[in-house]
């Protein structure tokens, strides 16, 4: 479990090592370009993305409102196809819950498709611990699988990556593979993986993978991939387990229908990704192929304590990453730095809700509240509104230091008083404008440390508003 | 509001900053708005729209903020603001912050109705086609993000700059990219702040502007005291000094030459 203890609460220091980081600022500079021109090119071709917006929020909500109902029925219908359903309160049942199952199935290797709810339940380094060996087969979560790393991005989890290092890793890690071969290529590094994998596919136990919706009214998963390597993982071997935390169930397959018509647009950009995957209960009596028995892991880990609740919202996210992708503060210190399984102001209101505001009370504070994530989430997430949520929540904790809040404290006093805050400002802001001076701006103040560290402060420039407003007898109350 | 033929009466709500770092922000504002018919008054019951208390978590001064403002600007006909970001709480999180008070909560909510930003309020109630003002140079224009996307400012400072004669504007490449100041933001995780500001500056500098222009004085100072920190001759001002031709003072971040 040691990989997965969350450093949030570290998250100054861990933003400050990955500003200094070359390597990782080059990749984001680079990669959070693309995924936004992308986007906004698959948006505009779409006449009623909006409208799909509007109709894929309510959905959500109408499925939160009755999650009970709609997840009672997908249970029946899985049972009711010969599947198995299992309901887990936290990440360590539902760790228990795969190690039983794949215990029975005498597993020595499994096969992963990508899920972050297997990143939410540390999923790897537990059955590491007990002797059974993951193989991720996402091409991304295969390098850092290789690398010993944590995906930074919930859609490309080797965001963090560059291509001269990958080609590094497999030089070390495929050892078996002749040292002379030529890797210089994305198309190579594609086609070494893919052969690599292959063998692991046809050897794998138990097949994992993770699901983008479960449709109630059938009893489905749902997974969407472009390597084609969740079918492998979820067809060849004899046990497929599908890890899903709870809000990912919808009604009908129409309802998922409608929300996959943004997943990918929001996404990558692509109307579609290369392959949409359904499944439903094991293989029957005639199928040519297909898991001999199918296991759906329904995790809950705080999230029926979210409904009812201002952040029921989050409850509606489909994880595809535009927040992020949009995101300044991402984009200047990439998804490590955030110290826990969701990055980015998804992260930012899902991590104090799951891991506790204690431990990730830095991730809704570290936002300039730009807004370009709501305006960009396909399910209308109201995310700064809720990162502020969380902030009053700290706040009402009394996490804030002491100097922070008695200076707020103070400052409110005076701003809650326009008559002694107007005469009690002048006489400051003219010192201040004095000690500017000629220059105009200040190189540092005390006090001021945290602004200028980075930029020079500008002086006022020495009367208040409100004073020269006095002086030259401005009109102070509306004529009749 | 005002009946038809009068002028109308215009609160102008000052915006901290501005009070106490740029007053020459709040003259050119009551310029503008004059020059456009209307009855501009300052209220003496304004300080700040309480947004360091709000986005600190610190709802109850936050409201007690907003519940003390109100009265002072429930008379006018309009209440306006050189800022988006000041424009966008009073309009957008005020009747939020106290709609658990019925009574409070109906004032809160007439005020946000008649809060306007200065530029958007010029061209899209007072219908300002052009402006009498002259700048010799090329102008890069920063949307500040509170504007751009609670207020949907964009078009109307552009449309407005357009017609200053000599004034080339320009926009940047990445124009939707937070400058990265964030109220208290700026100071509690410096680093972060600084990388974005450095990032805007570097945008900045390539468009080949001699002047940076913007509507909120929060993103400009962080801007301003970027590019001075790191040399450059960029003249940094609101754009409402511009558009008003008040343009005799130096520049934010400079001293008397």
């Amino acid at each position: 479990m040691s990989v997965h203890e969350p450093t949030s609460h570290n998250f100054p220091e861990n933003a400050r090592k990955a500003l200094g980081n070359k390597t990782l600022q080059r990749g984001l500079a680079s990669a959070k370009v693309g995924f936004r021109i992308r986007r906004s090119e698959a948006a505009a071709r779409l006449p009623e993305f909006e409208t799909l917006r509007d109709e894929s929020r309510d959905i959500k909500n109408h499925t939160l409102a009755h999650i009970d109902l709609y997840l009672e029925e997908f249970e029946k219908r899985v049972v009711e196809r010969g599947g198995h359903v299992h309901w887990a309160a936290d990440a360590a049942e539902a760790r228990e819950t795969v190690l039983t199952i794949c215990r029975a199935a005498g597993a020595k290797t499994v096969t992963k498709g990508k899920s972050m709810i297997s990143e939410e339940m540390g999923l790897n380094a537990f059955l590491e611990e007990n002797g059974i060996e993951p193989v991720e087969t996402d091409l991304g979560e295969y390098i850092i699988q290789l690398r010993g790393e944590t995906p930074s991005h919930i859609i490309a989890p080797a965001f963090h990556v560059l291509k001269e290092e990958v080609i590094e890793t497999f030089r070390e890690k495929h050892t078996h593979l002749n040292p002379d071969r030529v890797i210089e290529e994305a198309r190579e590094l594609q086609d070494e993986a893919r052969q690599v994998l292959r063998e692991r596919f046809l050897g794998a136990d138990v097949g994992i993978t993770g699901a983008n919706f479960l449709i109630a009214e059938t009893g489905s998963t749902v997974i969407v991939t472009n390597e084609g390597n969740g079918d492998l993982t979820q067809t060849l071997p004899r046990v497929h387990i599908v890890l899903a935390s709870l809000e990912k169930i919808v009604p009908t397959l129409e309802d998922a229908s409608t929300i996959l018509r943004l997943l990918a647009r929001s996404a990558t950009g692509q109307e579609y990704s290369s392959y949409t995957t359904f499944s439903t209960g094991p293989r029957r009596g005639e199928d040519l192929d297909g898991p001999h028995e199918f296991h759906v892991v329904l995790l809950d880990n705080g999230r029926t304590d979210l409904i009812g609740t201002e952040m029921q919202d989050v409850l509606r996210c489909i994880r595809c990453g535009a927040c992020m992708n949009h995101c300044p503060v991402y984009g200047a210190i990439g998804g490590h730095a955030y110290g826990w399984v969701y990055p980015g102001p998804i992260g930012a209101v899902l991590s104090p809700s799951l891991i506790g505001v204690e431990e990730a009370h830095h991730l809704p504070a570290a936002s300039t509240f730009c807004g370009r994530c709501e305006a960009v989430c396909p399910m209308r997430i109201p995310l700064p509104k809720l990162m502020r949520h969380l902030r009053e929540r700290e706040f009402e904790r009394g996490i804030p230091p002491a100097t922070v809040r008695w200076g707020l404290a103070a400052w409110a006093w005076l701003a809650r008083r326009p008559t002694i805050y107007h005469l009690a400002m002048r006489l400051p802001i003219r010192l201040m404008a004095l000690l500017g001076g000629r220059k105009g701006r200040f190189r540092s103040l005390p006090l001021a440390g945290g602004w200028t560290s980075q930029r020079d402060l500008p002086a006022p420039q020495g009367p208040t508003f409100q004073a020269m407003w006095n002086a030259r007898g401005g009109r102070r109350e509306a004529s009749k | 509001m005002a009946e038809p033929g009068s002028r109308p009466n215009v609160a102008l709500f000052v915006t901290c900053l501005a009070d106490l770092f740029r007053p020459t922000v709040g003259l050119a504002a009551v310029k503008l708005l004059e020059k456009a018919g209307c009855e501009v008054s300052v209220p003496r019951g304004q300080t700040c729209c309480g947004q360091p208390a709000y986005n600190s978590g610190d709802r109850t001064n936050a409201a007690e903020i907003a519940r003390r403002t109100i009265p002072a600007l429930l008379p006018y006909d309009y209440v306006v603001a050189p800022s988006g970001s000041c424009a966008g709480m009073i309009r957008k999180h005020w009747p939020a912050l106290l709609e658990g008070d019925p009574q409070m909560s109906k004032l809160a909510i007439s005020v946000a109705e008649k809060t306007w930003e200065l530029t958007s309020f010029l061209t899209d109630v007072c219908g300002m086609q052009s402006v009498d003002a002259e700048y010799d140079g090329v102008a890069a224009y920063h949307d500040s993000c509170s504007g751009l996307r609670e207020l949907g400012v964009r078009e109307q400072p552009r449309k407005l700059l357009g017609t200053v004669k000599g004034l080339t504007v320009k926009d940047l490449a990445h124009p939707e990219e937070c400058c990265g100041f964030g109220g208290t933001f700026a100071v509690k995780y410096p680093d972060i702040s600084g990388r974005m500001v450095s990032d805007k500056a570097d945008d900045i500098e390539a468009t080949g502007a001699d002047l940076l222009l913007a509507g909120d004085l929060g993103c400009l100072m962080n801007m301003a005291g970027k590019l001075k920190r790191s040399g450059s001759a960029i003249k940094v001002r609101h754009v409402a000094e511009v558009l008003a031709g008040d343009t005799g003072t130096p520049p934010i971040g400079e001293g008397e030459p």
